[in-house]
């Protein structure tokens, strides 16, 4: 691959552990960055 | 569907639906621009012929160019561009599954010692009664959520009101209570405090480093803002006094999770000042500073006409934070977190926050609602803590809230960033909760682009 870099991304490859969005910061306007928590995730 | 874009001098391409973020050079954007543009209706060498013709004096030959489609081929058949969505049949699915809920945001005090007239919930009360949660309905209210969250061991509570100290001593006999059930539940408790400061005392510090996951503290940026809005009922601002015990509460805070969060209106549209005024002059390190939401005929509400200066503010926060990255003192802004590799699955970027299913705001006498922008709105009245969620209609619908139900969201790049948007700010815009918040969009979308162009600068220089 010589003329484009691709970056490392999770394969779009449920369990809800994941934190609801509202409850982190913003409360208005806010899911891109909750992080995953499913410990046996791809 | 593909999106492109220049940015801070990096061409970006993200494949919207494998999620892939691609760097190309100035010759594989402009082929990718290309094959997008024609719709698959021109040839190898027809595209081959245009990029000779638009590179024509560069020094760019055949041999590049075949390369470049190359490229371009390979990661088609690896499902990494132009990719097909494959996602839409999932969201549909979602109305069928039976929803568990995780998360209640508790408005333990519909009272306020703030009188911020941007407040969203009328000064504290949520044009109701002022009121204060008792320890039985909150005690309840956790009863509640263990009794509906099925399977789910992560539990989430947000103390939230009008301002949550002003119940100091219920907040912290429900932390007690959750944590005597804990074990016996196999549940795990995560609890925010929101506040705007006023109350933060030694006693509130300790207990909330000892017992909350994230705290949220609200100031909106240098004192001149800040107070414009943040009031007490005198009139007096509360910068002062709310300052101190930030930096106190910060300091002591260990590592463990805070945001301070602002609001930006159209009186300071210039809110990058802000955000440095923080990080600079108070030394707060994690941020996120966010657009009114207000009636549209609110003087301080944003207009059509701040959108160029906002976005510029977004994009010399952007290049602000790789600055200071390379100079060891890095910031955070809670909308540029972006975990590329671990972060979410493809249900939660159809479903969104999970507002009216997952997530239940809880009023002091023990109704709920969607979420905390919907209270006090008959027409969104769930039901209570005892009976549960008895409007099961305006539950299906909020299951349907998501970016496959909204016709606007079909052709857009971010639509699996955003999820649909605010459900809230649809409606208070729209409207419909199924509609969408036109301007909230345009400003979520720059604000992943910039995020995107962060983690690009970073793969680039190799961080």
């Amino acid at each position: 691959m010589k003329h484009i870099v691709t970056l490392n991304t999770r394969d779009m490859k449920g369990c809800g552990e994941c934190q609801t969005s509202c409850q982190s910061a913003c409360k208005t306007s806010c899911v891109a960055n909750q992080p995953c928590e499913n410990k046996d995730a791809e | 569907m593909i999106h492109q874009y220049k940015l801070n001098g990096y061409n970006i391409v993200l494949d919207i639906n494998s999620g892939s973020i691609h760097v190309p050079d100035p010759l594989a954007y402009e082929a990718i621009r290309l094959i997008d543009e024609s719709a698959g209706q021109k040839s190898d060498e027809e595209i081959g012929r245009e990029l000779l013709h638009i590179f024509s004096g560069q020094g760019v030959t055949q041999e590049e160019i075949q390369e470049t489609l190359d490229d371009i081929r390979e990661l088609r058949a690896q499902g990494k561009l132009f990719s097909e969505e494959t996602f839409a049949d999932k969201a549909f699915d979602l109305k069928k599954r039976n929803t568990v809920i995780k998360a209640l945001c508790l408005l333990v005090a519909h009272t306020c010692n703030l009188n911020c007239n941007y407040c969203f919930a009328a000064q504290g009360n949520f044009l109701g009664q002022h009121g204060l949660m008792s320890f039985e309905t909150g005690k309840r209210a956790l009863d509640f959520l263990v009794e509906n969250s099925g399977m789910r061991r992560n539990l989430e509570v947000d103390f939230f009101g009008g301002e949550p100290l002003m119940n100091f001593q219920v907040c912290k006999d429900l932390v007690a209570y959750a944590r005597s059930i804990e074990q016996e539940k196999k549940k795990n408790f995560r609890f925010t405090l929101t506040t705007n400061g006023i109350g933060v005392t030694d006693e509130v510090i300790e207990w909330a480093n000892k017992e909350c996951h994230n705290v949220v503290l609200s100031l909106d940026g240098r004192k001149e803002v800040n107070d414009r809005f943040r009031r007490d009922y005198t009139g007096r601002g509360s910068y002062d006094r709310i300052v101190p015990n930030f930096k106190k509460f910060v300091e002591k805070r260990g590592g463990k999770g805070y945001y301070m969060r602002g609001t930006f209106t159209h009186f300071n549209t210039d809110f990058t000042n802000d955000i440095f005024h923080m990080a600079d002059d108070l030394g707060f390190a994690e941020l996120s500073m966010e657009p009114v939401v207000a009636d549209p005929d609110s003087p301080s509400a944003l207009k059509e006409e701040d959108l160029p200066v906002i976005f510029e503010q977004y994009e010399i926060l952007a290049k602000d934070m790789l600055r200071r990255e390379r100079e060891g003192k890095p910031i955070t802004f809670y909308h540029y977190m972006l975990d590329l590799e671990h972060g979410p699955c493809i249900y939660k970027r159809i479903s969104g926050c999970g507002s009216g299913t997952e997530y239940l705001a809880v009023t002091a006498s023990g109704d709920l609602y969607p979420c905390h922008q919907f209270v006090n709105d008959p027409e969104y009245k769930m039901g209570d803590i005892w009976k549960g969620v008895t409007n099961t209609e305006l539950r299906d619908s909020f299951k349907l809230c998501n970016v496959y139900s909204r016709p606007e969201c079909a052709d857009c790049w971010a639509k699996l960033y955003c999820a649909g948007g605010c459900a809230a700010n649809a409606y208070h815009a729209a409207g419909d909760i199924h509609g969408t918040y036109r301007m909230g969009c345009d400003i979520f979308k720059k604000r992943i682009e910039c995020a995107l162009m962060i983690k690009v600068a970073q793969a680039m220089e190799g961080n």
